[in-house]
């Protein structure tokens, strides 16, 4: 799989760089700006995109901007946008084109390289990848009203987990349960909240941020 | 708490309608005038009523001696109460006066009067602090200047009434009705009055957007903000905002340098603990070396959550990025209760203030989450003649008061360092609005190469 990388600071693009390939990666470029970043999904057509949300010249939002520019220019390109600290707001505009492969998480979740390497795949894949913050955010604003109160613990952890994008697998293996249970809980869920069913991983995360961000 | 100046200044055209309108204002001043004086008889009555008293007792003419004496002492104690209750009826009551004049004066006029008062001291006043606090306030000696002077000054904003109805009623109206005499000079025909009474009338409605317009500037010259003794209490205000904006950045470094001295710093130093250890047994019990490192990463991640935490009280990231208005979306995002954002701001405000206001409104929404129970929550921002404006309403129960919580005094005393004011309106029953104005520019907005 062919990586792009944009990070202003050379020890993270440097350390991204080392871990990414000791996991098989293959990194076709490492910028540290917005320019150059565009300039690589172009010319070399990564797999995905790893960005960094403070870039020069503002080091403000720079990233997200260009994670956005640049899948304006290649449709569909996977970008996973990684950020000292996560926002709704940004997650909002991450996700607003609701076109799938798209990540937004912590830096600190690098340090976790299997479960990091796991979400680059899961977003190079079309997949939706959000960080635990956010979804815990997004969680704690439905927790008290209808009809997410009505879901049992166990369903909330699960809606949880679905929110961040991972697979019946990985919440089975998660919650230490079977498979069969996790879509037992997913339907009851979907029951509740009054969602159509969907087998498709992506449009299920995408219908449930759509329910939670509302 | 400083009043809210409007910010509409329509000037008034010529013509008819202009006219007529203009000459209406101008009667609207004359009653403030007459309520001005009234209050001001009320003062005078009492010294009046005192000075008699003493009279009586000093000359001592008439009357038996105790009936002069019971007298004379019903005349004080009624000159007295009544002072005691005048005083500050007056003071508060020519202030009223004075604040609507200066605002009629933009509304009406054309002419914005600006306007600066000593806030009252914080808590609840006592009579004789509350009386104190109104007489040292310099702009008290201007306006009750002010209220004696309309006497004289009404005359040019009555004016064009006075000569409007002296053409309807004595040259026009006797050639209608016979109630009234027509005047008697040489040459007085039904024709040349009704001719001579047009041309008054149409005197007096050109006239009078001038003449109101030159009333608006003669109150201007003396109720608005100057002189000497006017400088010094700014000064004396600029220096007292001045050390509670020093006394609240030196608390609020000492808080940081706690939080990362117990914090981030102490995880530091107990990671570097972990890894040695773990560096020292890694070969004789690797497995319990990997354990540590595991610890020492979870320890890293803690580390990072409380310096974030730490940041966004210091300066949250949206709001560096993306302004106020952005990072008030994303406040809102994260409540749980329903807040809804306007703003037509095109540019942002300078940082300390755009700082000081997000503050603000974080307070305020979260005294709403704490207080107000209320079910829905309107912020809105806008920025208009170099003031920014921030009004936070809910539909809770009201009943807020700056006196009782430090909070709202807080945020005021926050933004006087910014020669910015607030003021809260909260019936019991609600809905509270709370209003923040801040002077300041805006810059435009950033542009990207990206």
């Amino acid at each position: 799989m062919r990586v792009v990388i944009a990070e202003d600071l050379f020890l993270l693009r440097d350390g991204l760089t080392r871990m990414l390939q000791a996991h098989g990666l293959q990194i076709a470029a490492a910028v540290d700006n917005g320019a150059d970043l565009l300039a690589a999904v172009t010319a070399d057509q990564p797999d995905v995109a790893i960005v960094d949300v403070r870039l020069p010249p503002t080091f403000t939002d720079e990233g997200i901007r260009a994670a956005l520019a640049a899948r304006r220019e290649v449709p569909g390109l996977p970008v996973l946008v990684l950020s000292q600290y996560v926002e709704q707001l940004y997650a909002h505009e991450l996700l607003a084109d609701q076109a799938g492969a798209v990540g937004y998480l912590l830096k600190d979740r690098v340090f976790n390289d299997d479960q990091f390497t796991g979400a680059i795949r899961t977003v190079a894949a079309g997949g939706t990848v959000l960080d635990p913050e956010v979804v815990q955010k997004l969680m704690v604003r439905h927790s008290r009203t209808e009809p997410v109160a009505r879901l049992t613990p166990r369903e909330r952890e699960v809606l949880g987990l679905m929110a961040e994008g991972r697979s019946n697998a990985a919440i089975a293996q998660r919650l230490f349960i079977t498979e069969k249970a996790v879509s037992k809980h997913a339907a009851g869920i979907f029951g509740k909240l009054d969602l159509a069913p969907s087998d498709d991983d992506n449009r299920r995360v995408l219908a449930v941020l759509a329910y939670l961000g509302s | 708490m400083a009043v809210l100046t409007s910010p509409r200044r329509t000037r008034p055209r010529f013509g008819p309608q202009a006219g007529l309108v203009a000459a209406t204002r101008g009667v609207a001043f004359a009653a403030l005038m007459a309520a001005g004086i009234g209050l001001l008889t009320l003062i005078v009555a009492a010294v009046f009523l005192i000075a008699l008293g003493a009279g009586i007792l000093i000359v001592g003419s008439g009357g038996p001696h105790e009936e002069r004496v019971l007298l004379a002492f019903l005349a004080i104690g009624t000159g007295l109460s009544l002072i005691r209750f005048a005083l500050p009826a007056t003071l508060l009551g020519t202030r009223r006066l004075a604040r609507l004049t200066r605002q009629l004066a933009g509304d009406w006029c054309g002419v914005p009067i600006a306007e600066r008062y000593t806030p009252p001291p914080a808590g609840k006043l006592t009579y004789t602090e509350r009386l104190r606090w109104l007489a040292t306030d310099p702009v008290t000696r201007r306006d009750l200047r002010w209220t004696a002077a309309n006497l004289l000054a009404c005359a040019l904003a009555a004016a064009p009434a006075a000569i409007i109805a002296t053409g309807l009623i004595e040259f026009i109206g006797p050639e209608f009705t016979r109630l009234i005499p027509p005047p008697a000079f040489p040459g007085n025909t039904p024709r040349t009055l009704v001719v001579l009474g047009l041309a008054i009338t149409s005197v007096g409605v050109l006239a009078a957007p001038a003449l109101l317009r030159a009333y608006g500037l003669v109150a201007r010259s003396i109720l608005a903000p100057g002189g000497e003794a006017e400088l010094e209490l700014r000064v004396q205000q600029l220096t007292e905002t001045r050390t509670e904006a020093l006394d609240t950045g030196a608390a609020e470094i000492r808080r940081i340098e706690r939080d990362l001295h117990d914090g981030a710093q102490a995880r530091l130093v107990a990671m570097g603990m972990t890894l040695d250890a773990a560096g020292q047994i890694i070969d004789s019990n690797p497995d319990a070396a990997r354990a540590l490192v595991l610890e020492a990463r979870d320890a890293s991640v803690k580390a990072l959550a409380e310096l974030r935490a730490l940041v966004r009280g210091i300066h949250p990231p949206v709001l560096a990025d993306r302004g106020l208005a952005d990072a008030i979306r994303a406040l809102a995002l994260d409540a749980s209760a329903r807040i809804s954002l306007a703003s037509d701001l095109n540019g942002r405000p300078p940082a300390p203030v755009e700082s000081a206001a997000y503050f603000a409104v974080c307070e305020l929404l979260a005294n709403v989450s704490k207080h107000a129970e209320a079910r829905q929550t309107w912020v809105d921002i806008r920025h208009t003649d170099g003031m920014l404006r921030i009004g936070v309403t809910d539909n809770g129960h009201g009943g807020a008061e700056p006196a009782r919580g430090t909070g709202l005094r807080g945020i005021e005393r926050r933004l006087a360092a910014f020669d910015g004011v607030l003021a809260i309106s909260s019936p019991p029953g609600g809905p509270t609005a709370v209003t923040m104005e801040v002077p300041c520019a805006l810059s435009l907005p950033k542009t990207s190469s990206c």
